[in-house]
This record gives structure tokens, C-alpha cells and sequence, in this order.
């Protein structure tokens, strides 16, 4: 695993494009969570939010390239606590991603993920990255 | 934990117990394959005991909505019991709570079988 120094916020640091980084990278925002003060209901959204937005990343995005990292920054604000993962895909035009809850989809196998991270997050950003990829900002507001 | 399954027959109603987390990865592709082979088998009535599951992500919704569909498409049943709060409300946030015949206790979900 390569990683960054963390020196902007909690967590700054590259994880490779495995399904083991899904789990690694959900137990260390998990942890920050904790430590923001976050409550069990909102540590579970948050650790959902970003497990959801990690596959996306690995599968999707780095579509399992070993060559290729998933970069993740978790910081905290006076208000927010912020997520930021970001692949090194293609990227995707988000807005053509299909409505999960419309009766089409409903029964869809998959499709979901993206729509869960806006149900457990306040707010949630895609953007494309530079020079590729995609950044998906997750944030959270603090009591 | 990933997730554990182990079936048993209770009249012609065939339970799965499962138990740990249903995600991407082994939890997932083991709900799968479960339920494959369980078509495969010929069973038509089964029960998912989803009362032992700590944790679900978008993959294993999928798989379960994917075993809903296998099960149905053979002439089978696929239902539903012992949600915990967590599992009742991801399904119902993305519409499927209604989708699947959900009940409390297995007693009560091996009757409506009949």
C-alpha cells in the first residue's frame, strides 16, 4: 500500500483497488467518526456511506487495477466531518445514474450504492477528478 | 465476520439461517449460492432467518433481491423473517420492504407457507 503523510486533517492516504481496502478504509472513518463524537446510528450511516462509495471506487472506478489507487482524505471542520474518496477511473456522467427507488428499478440487482450515500449523509458531491477519475465528496454534519 | 449460512428443513419450508455480514466479497456470493443450489434441489418454500445479520450493503440487498427473482422464477417462495432494525430500514428506504413477504418469527413465517 502507498500511502501520504497525514498532514491535511484526520486520514490522507492512498489505498490499493482491492476488496480488502473496502473494509480497511471503512474500519479508519469508522474510527474517525468515533472519535468526532458521532452517536452508533450515525457511525453506522457513515461507515455505510463510505463502504458504498469504496466499492464504487475499487470496482467501478479502478475496476480492480492493482496499478491504479483509491485516494482517501477524511477531515474535520468546526461544522463538518468530510470524506473525500476519490478513483482513478474513467469517471461517470452521475446524472445518468437510474432512479433505484422508481418502480423499474426497484427489483434491479444493483444500482444502489449512490443512493444510499445520499440517504446516510447530509451531503454528498461527485465530481470529476483531475486529470481523471472520480471524487465523491461525503459529508456529514456534526452536532 | 462474514457471513455464515446453514439450512434446515421445518416441514416442506426449507430456513436459512444467516448470520454475520451480507457484503461484497464472500457474504454475498455465499447468499448466492445458497439459494442456487437450493433451486437446483427443487425447494420451493424458503424461509431467509435473517435475524443474526449484523450487516447488509447495497451487494447483498442485491443478492437478496436476486434470490427473490431465481426462487420466484422456478415456482418457488421466497420469504423473509427476523429482521433486525437496521435490515428493516435499508429495505424499506429502498422500496423493497413491501417487495418481500416479511415476517417477525419463524413460526408465524412457516405457516404463511401453507
Amino acid at each position: 500500500m502507498s500511502s501520504d503523510t497525514a498532514s491535511n486533517g484526520i486520514l490522507d492516504r492512498d489505498y490499493p483497488s482491492t476488496l480488502e481496502s473496502v473494509d480497511t478504509v471503512e474500519a479508519d472513518v469508522l474510527k474517525a467518526a468515533v472519535d468526532a463524537g458521532f452517536g452508533e446510528d450515525e457511525q453506522h450511516g457513515i461507515g455505510m456511506a463510505v463502504r458504498e462509495c469504496m466499492v464504487n471506487a475499487v470496482v467501478h472506478g479502478n475496476r480492480y487495477n492493482k496499478n491504479k489507487h483509491v485516494h482517501v482524505n477524511v477531515r474535520k471542520s468546526a461544522n463538518d466531518f468530510e470524506v473525500r474518496i476519490r478513483d482513478e477511473g474513467e469517471g461517470f456522467d452521475h446524472s445518468q445514474v437510474p432512479d433505484p427507488l422508481d418502480e423499474s428499478n426497484v427489483l434491479r440487482h444493483s444500482g444502489r450504492g449512490l443512493f444510499l450515500m445520499g440517504a446516510f449523509m447530509d451531503d454528498v458531491k461527485v465530481e470529476k477528478a483531475s486529470p481523471c477519475g472520480t471524487e465523491v465528496t461525503l459529508s456529514k454534519k456534526l452536532a | 465476520m462474514s457471513a455464515k449460512l446453514n439450512t434446515r428443513e421445518v416441514g416442506d419450508v426449507t430456513v436459512v439461517d444467516v448470520s454475520g455480514r451480507i457484503t461484497l466479497g464472500e457474504g454475498s456470493s455465499a447468499m448466492r449460492d445458497t439459494l442456487r443450489e437450493l433451486v437446483s434441489a427443487g425447494k420451493k418454500k424458503i424461509l431467509l432467518n435473517l435475524s443474526e445479520v449484523t450487516y447488509i450493503d447495497s451487494s447483498g440487498i442485491g443478492e437478496l433481491v436476486s434470490g427473490f427473482t431465481t426462487v420466484a422464477n422456478a415456482g418457488g417462495t421466497l420469504k423473509l423473517q427476523g429482521l433486525t432494525k437496521r435490515v428493516k430500514d435499508l429495505l424499506q428506504i429502498t422500496k423493497l420492504y413491501t417487495v418481500f413477504d416479511v415476517h417477525e418469527d419463524e413460526a408465524h413465517a412457516v405457516r404463511s407457507f401453507a
